[in-house]
């Protein structure tokens, strides 16, 4: 398909090929600052300056060619950073971060998602829903193998859908447990619902819902099932070695469906502890791709201005984080929407944006993030404004005592590396100039897990996946009915609205997507309105990869794809 | 008989802490707020609390704490170490497989240190006060004084980044060569700089000790004595002033010694080596009781044996020693 082909060459700026800037397809996000001080320009003699117009008017219409000019070449080894070493490789059983990057390789879904969200079929070839929404028709791709040989058919769906992801997939129980599959045929399976669901057709991703060999984890306990350690499915690349504290071994899998690919030899994904060894790793050329938080934010601007590195921060669609400053509605004064919005209003989020995420981030809005097609711009804002922020406390009673101080808090900072901690700091400085003053405190991981899901925090950092659907990923964090102690990333911070909950309910099993934005038009008011948590910015995590490494960036799960497309340029 | 005895009496007091230690190890590391559940929830950004129970329950996290100790005590006794919360793979094995590595960086800093360390401090003692005195002072309160990332951070970028010469991190290179020579070789040339890292601190140790005890038993009547007779300068530095200056050298190695399982978490963190204190390390954070437990338990083992080796070493070296116990 070479027409998507071409658009999908996302590494290269979106204002066009810079040929005569040294270094030809070195598109990144920076290069505009690139260009200012490569642009002297040296006065050779006449014959030499013709001889420099030729060359730049040959560079353009060379550059002008179709990029799908450039054919994948074949071989190649790709070496990637991953941190941590996941407890396993194998989605469901584990669904860590570091498990994806691996897994995603060799198991596949029925369908993946674009850049815009909208399904490319992967496993399943074509689908129908029915208009009431309560069935689900697909027609599976034949002759698709697993690693170990045995025939892909409709009894490995039912076993995904009706056994495995049910019982250890925590993210995607609760959508399959609304789903009955049947199969019809060897290759086409009918899911039954009994009530609508509109997410479930974003809900058929590798990550939310891989297909699993029923002939080799049917009847067996799944967690403790030594295929497991060495697994199989039908993704392009198969395991070959897991070399613990060192690196996962992928191979190609020669015998994948899709004929002629992958491009690739092998992937080797490699543990390297250290953020600095990691950055240093990706200067040598020892790895060439890192991702998400691999690397400090403040060190991608360096590494993105090297020759031969490339960052990028599309990618991550579907993931689409929104990161915020989590308020304990519980406590006072929290639980009065005065002071949080006063503490929005006191927070320049702009700064926090190029200051503390270095440019790698955009101003959130509201609970839904601004790639979701339900994004509604209209919503309550809260501009930085010191003076409307003191105003608010004011008006509830707080006023600067002989210190200047009007209300003591504590903030609980996520203890995920260097970024955190100046965001935590930037808090503190910035609420202080409105009289709030704020102890930090910190933890480890496991101790901040711990007290943000037992609500042991006046305010903490934190941030989410909205995912494909906002029934998937946003409504968690505001549903009354997702106030569960002891569990993190559900509605720890005590918000409850009936109108917000039944607006979400509605939403969930409408089927006329115009009805859906609406509804959610209205929760995005409602909820921004109210701010039960401060949000801050929509994180865009970059992805550093060699120059040499193309097209592995093609779609809304970025290098959380299969990589059946990627290659290595010589 | 005095011999058996003496191991008999060893052996009981060994077993005595080493018991001490696992009892209080598990009551330190489950004082850490959080468990294992927590860490894997917040890792895949979603949690049910089916999951959490289920993780809990399989590791008996939800019993009361006297029946856990219990049960992992007696289990321990009956060298069952258990299985890691993270990758329910047994722990013993996993501790094994990363034991090798960590040996071997350890062990090479040990010689390193323990052959250019007192070197040193002789060459120090020996020119005391002069030029090469003070440089070997001050770079030993250099080494000794920058902490081990710092020195690690500082010789990747000198010696890889800008010169080139040798690897950055890890054991062994990406494609590992043929032939296990090439392979030998390979990992010998990942293992220059954490082992110069980590043994550098010791030298600087050493150095410092072996200056002071010889410029201590340089002064003492019998190596004027040994002048006197007319010996060469070196034979007295080496069989006299040396010999005898060994004590705190010994006690030291012996101590050194005991860090050769536990003691190189930073030197592996900052270089990726795959050893058991970075492992020690991600367990602590991951809350992995059992894989923790495992290694401090290694470490502890690895100390006392190591403390019994030294004492018997002491005895040899000074017969004085002991002497008095009889």
């Amino acid at each position: 398909m070479p027409a998507a082909g071409r658009s999908r060459r996302i590494s290269e700026p979106a204002t066009g090929l810079r040929p005569c800037r040294g270094g030809g397809s070195r598109g990144t996000i920076f290069a505009k600052r690139e260009g200012y001080s490569r642009g002297k320009t040296d006065r050779g003699s006449g014959m030499s300056r013709i001889w420099k117009s030729i060359a730049f008017a040959a560079g353009m219409v060379l550059a002008a060619q179709p990029l799908a000019a450039q054919a994948p070449q074949k071989g190649g080894i790709l070496n990637s950073t991953l941190w941590p070493e996941p407890p396993g490789i194998v989605i469901g059983v584990n669904i860590n971060a570091p498990t994806l990057l691996p897994a995603t390789k060799m198991f596949e879904g029925l369908m993946t998602y674009d850049f815009n969200l909208a399904p490319i079929p992967v496993l399943a070839e074509s689908w129908q829903i029915a208009p009431d929404g309560l069935s689900y028709t697909f027609k599976l791709r034949q002759n698709v193998k697993w690693h170990d040989g045995k025939p892909f058919t409709a009894e490995d769906v039912v076993f995904s859908f009706n056994e495995f992801m049910p019982q250890v997939h925590s993210r995607s129980k609760p959508t399959f447990e609304r789903v009955k599959t049947v199969a019809l045929d060897p290759h086409t399976v009918k899911l039954e619902l009994k009530e609508p669901y509109a997410p479930l057709i974003r809900s058929f991703d590798t990550l939310s819902a891989p297909i699993m060999p029923a002939h080799l984890y049917k009847g067996t306990d799944f967690r403790a099932n030594p295929t497991n350690q060495a697994p199989v499915g039908t993704g392009p690349f198969k395991f070959k070695e897991w070399r613990k504290g060192e690196y996962i071994h992928l191979v190609r899998n020669d015998a994948y469906w899709q004929s002629g690919k992958p491009h690739l030899d092998a992937i080797y994904y490699r543990f390297i502890p250290d953020s600095a060894s990691r950055a240093l790793a990706l200067e040598t050329g020892q790895v060439q791709l890192a991702a998400q938080t691999d690397i400090e934010f403040v060190d991608v601007a360096r590494l993105g201005k090297m020759p031969g590195l490339v960052v990028t921060t599309k990618g991550w669609e579907w993931n689409s984080t929104i990161s915020w400053i989590e308020l304990n509605n519980r406590r006072k004064p929290f639980d009065d929407p005065r002071f949080r919005r006063a503490v929005l209003h006191a927070l320049d989020r702009e700064f926090i944006r190029t200051n503390i995420f270095f440019g790698l981030a955009k101003v959130a809005t509201g609970p839904l993030h601004s790639s979701s097609p339900f994004y509604d711009p209209n919503v309550p804002a809260y501009p930085f404004d010191l003076a409307k922020a003191a105003a608010l406390l004011d008006e509830m009673g707080l006023k600067p005592d002989g210190s200047g101080v009007r209300a003591r808090v504590k903030l609980l900072g996520l203890p995920y590396g260097e970024l955190w901690n100046r965001l935590s700091e930037y808090i503190r400085q910035a609420l202080g100039k409105v009289g709030i003053q704020v102890t930090l405190e910190s933890s480890d991981v496991a101790g901040w897990g711990n007290r943000f899901a037992n609500w042991d925090y006046d305010m903490t950092t934190s941030f989410l996946s909205m995912l494909a659907d906002p029934a998937l990923g946003v409504s968690r964090t505001y549903l009354t009915s997702n106030i569960r102690k002891g569990v993190l990333f559900t509605n720890t911070s005590g918000y409850s609205n009936a109108e917000v909950d039944e607006l979400f309910a509605k939403a969930a099993v409408a089927t006329d997507e115009a009805v859906r934005k609406q509804l959610y038009s209205r929760i995005q008011t409602v909820v921004a309105g109210e701010a039960p948590i401060a949000w801050l910015v929509e994180i865009q995590w970059p992805t550093i990869h060699s120059a040499k490494l193309r097209d592995a960036i093609i779609n809304g799960f970025g290098p959380n794809d299969s990589f059946a497309d990627a290659w290595l340029a010589k | 008989m005095r011999i058996l005895l003496f191991l008999g009496g060893w052996l009981v007091k060994a077993a005595l802490i080493l018991l001490a230690i696992v009892v209080l190890n598990f009551c330190l590391v489950r004082l850490a707020p959080g468990d294992v559940a927590t860490v894997l929830a917040g890792e895949s950004g979603a949690a049910d609390p089916d999951f959490l129970a289920r993780t809990r329950a399989e590791f008996g996290l939800d019993r009361p704490l006297p029946a856990q100790l219990a049960t992992y005590v007696g289990n321990v006794l009956s060298l069952d170490l258990g299985v890691s919360y993270r990758t329910r793979r047994p722990v013993a094995d996993m501790v094994l497989e990363r034991l090798p590595a960590t040996l071997l960086l350890t062990g090479a800093a040990f010689l390193f240190a323990l052959v250019v360390g007192p070197a040193l401090g002789v060459l120090a003692a020996v020119r005391a006060r002069r030029v090469a005195d003070s440089l070997i002072t001050v770079a030993a309160l250099v080494f000794y004084a920058m902490p081990i990332f710092w020195v690690g951070l500082l010789f990747i970028l000198f010696f890889s980044v800008t010169l080139g010469w040798l690897p950055p991190f890890g054991m062994r290179s990406l494609i590992p060569p043929s032939g296990d020579l090439a392979r030998t070789l390979d990992i010998a040339r990942h293992l220059v700089l954490p082992a110069l890292t980590l043994g550098l601190f010791y030298v600087a140790i050493y150095a410092r000790l072996t200056r002071g005890a010889m410029l201590e038993t340089a002064g003492l009547d019998y190596v004027k004595t040994a002048r006197a007779k007319g010996l060469p300068e070196w034979r007295v530095v080496t069989a006299h002033i040396l010999r005898n200056a060994m004590l705190p050298i010994i006690t030291f190695a012996g101590l050194q010694a005991g860090h050769l399982v536990g003691g190189a978490i930073v030197a592996e963190t900052v270089f990726a080596w795959p050893g058991i204190g970075r492992l020690a390390f991600d367990a602590l954070l991951q809350r992995d009781y059992n894989l923790l437990l495992a290694v401090f338990l290694a470490s502890a083992v690895a100390v006392v044996l190591f403390n019994f080796v030294t004492d018997l070493l002491l005895r040899l070296a000074d017969p004085r020693i002991g002497a008095a116990g009889r």
